[in-house]
């Protein structure tokens, strides 16, 4: 029997595999296909101290092996998040999720952080600094390094949860940026969020996006957010949950030998809502093949 | 709601761009016209939402128009091709509300979930009055299924090749009814909304996911947002903000 088991500051998971925020919201869609209990953890739909209704339509434009999102943050607020989706997801999922919070402003994600460090069944925090998708906020964070730590720090003194900040792929060089959240405290680093892109419908000569450019997700980002993971991987001695267009068993495992400790399943969910389920039952399969008994064994092997 | 493969047992262009589809598999969770499944077309990430046009426990129908290389792509498919189809999806019209004199109205391809509206409302013992909506003489959409069940739809034609000349508010204009059921382009939603006294609207949005999760098809309503895939694609008249 092979071990899918990994550690994530202090938490075990019975397998690497969590669906990513955005991607899953609060689970309940997911929980009338399978039994979400197969899951190593679930990160939920970003969530903001306001609720917002988020972007105009279309949201949603197709490319080549993956696709643009500007849904813009839709969610209920933290304070219905936390009196309700939370707790519905709690009789759906019986293990420590992972509480995906942004804000425009400190003290929002400050807030936001206050309220999911109280929220029994959240085990992580993971601080978006990277949505690309509303303006003045979230990606602004994470572009620059200093901004990066001062949201972390901030985030760090008001909870005791372990916090990983989420980091955009849109910069000149992300190593700088995760080693200054590093620094500032952070417990780990997420990455990567999406590559901002743009489509135009070619009759219509306009973008396809009513808000023009989105996040570009997919299996076609996948060599970007390896080699991402490999890089900062190498710079920092905090774990990784690596992420980017992530649809298989093979996938993931190639994503652990860049150096991630756990992953996130973003896009796949939207097309195969099977998708996660499919590949944690294919992950034995897949390390029996090659030769890997302990997938925690694999961590960033690769040099 | 499951993921499933359906056979693909005819594929017939009917009109211009227009195909008209039908599969065969465990159609059973269908439970109200106006739902629709969503296609994985090879060579394409996301899947295309089409209406279902007619149904029964084993077989599905769709009529659809090709507007871009996917569903060019999926009228390409072949009788015996399998079908990676997610379905039912969406909450469909609600047929216990329609009022004492109902009347169905759809423009262009908002013809497939009127018509199976039109069947289930003649199945349950009713007999609506149809108004379909087109440009031109050459986009009419055949009627004969509506024949076979006893309607004559009204037709509209923007410039009067077929039918009445103008849109299918003027058409409204000669109906005795109290309740409407719609579905078509959003401009032609809104024009039968503003004239209907009450009724239900059948609304389209690009979609990734289909079934509730990715928010790419949220609406604002009188109760808050809405998921045109999962609490719609039918709203009630009294909740739709334009």
């Amino acid at each position: 029997m092979v071990d899918t088991k990994v550690q994530l500051c202090g938490i075990t998971l019975d397998n690497p595999v969590i669906p990513a925020s955005g991607t899953f919201g609060f689970g309940r869609e997911f929980a009338e296909f399978y039994d979400l209990d197969v899951l190593g953890s679930i990160s939920i739909k970003g969530t903001t101290r306001e609720p917002r209704y988020g972007n105009p339509l279309p949201r949603i434009a197709e490319c080549t092996d993956g696709m643009l999102n500007s849904v813009g943050l839709q969610n209920p607020g933290i304070e219905e998040v936390c009196k309700t989706e939370l707790r519905d997801l709690a009789q759906l999922f019986h293990k420590p999720v992972v509480a995906n919070i942004s804000g425009f402003s400190l003290d929002e994600y400050v807030t936001c952080a206050e309220a999911m460090n109280s929220a029994d069944n959240v085990g992580i925090i993971e601080v978006n600094v990277s949505c690309p998708n509303v303006h003045s906020g979230g990606m602004a964070f994470g572009v620059d390094p200093d901004s990066a730590a001062e949201v972390t720090a901030a985030v760090r003194r008001v909870t005791s949860k372990p916090v990983f900040v989420k980091l955009s792929p849109n910069v000149t060089d992300i190593v700088p940026i995760a080693s200054a959240c590093e620094a500032a405290g952070a417990d780990g680093i997420s990455l990567i969020n999406t590559l901002l892109g743009m489509r135009i419908d070619l009759n219509k000569r306009k973008p396809v996006l009513a808000n023009k450019m989105g996040g570009f997700s997919g299996p076609a980002i996948f060599p970007v957010a390896v080699r991402m993971v490999y890089q900062v991987a190498c710079a920092v001695d905090i774990p990784i949950m690596g992420m980017g267009g992530i649809s298989s068993a093979r996938d993931v495992i190639e994503m652990m030998m860049a150096g991630a400790t756990a992953v996130q399943v973003g896009a796949a969910n939207l097309v195969d809502p099977y998708a996660c389920k499919t590949i944690i039952e294919t992950l034995p399969a897949t390390m029996e093949e090659l030769a890997i008994q302990r997938l925690e064994d694999i961590i960033g092997v690769v040099k | 709601m499951k993921k499933q493969f359906l056979v693909v047992d005819s594929v017939r262009n009917i009109q211009n761009d227009i195909y008209f589809m039908n599969l065969t598999g465990d159609c059973h969770e269908i439970s109200a016209p106006g739902q629709f499944i969503n296609i994985h077309v090879d060579g394409f990430y996301l899947r295309r939402p089409i209406s279902i046009c007619d149904y029964d426990d084993g077989h599905v129908s769709l009529v659809f128009k090709t507007v871009g290389p996917g569903t060019v792509r999926l009228a390409r498919a072949k009788r015996g091709d399998l079908l990676d189809v997610l379905m039912p999806l969406g909450n469909g019209f609600d047929v216990t509300k329609c009022g004492v004199r109902p009347l169905l109205i759809c423009g262009g391809i908002g013809l497939p979930p009127i018509f199976s509206l039109a069947r289930t409302m003649v199945a349950a013992g009713r007999k609506p009055q149809v108004i379909c909506g087109f440009n031109t003489a050459s986009d009419v959409l055949p009627m004969d299924k509506f024949r076979e069940l006893g309607i004559e739809p009204v037709i509209t034609t923007i410039d009067g090749s077929e039918g009445i000349k103008g849109l299918v508010t003027d058409a409204m204009a000669g109906a005795d009814y109290d309740y409407v059921f719609a579905c078509g382009p959003e401009p032609m939603l809104k024009a039968v909304w503003q004239l209907a006294p009450d009724g239900q609207f059948s609304f389209e949005a690009r979609m990734a996911c289909g079934f509730g999760a990715c928010m790419g098809c949220s609406c604002r309503t009188k109760y808050g947002y809405k998921r045109i895939c999962k609490d719609g694609p039918v709203l009630f008249k009294e909740e739709i903000i334009w």
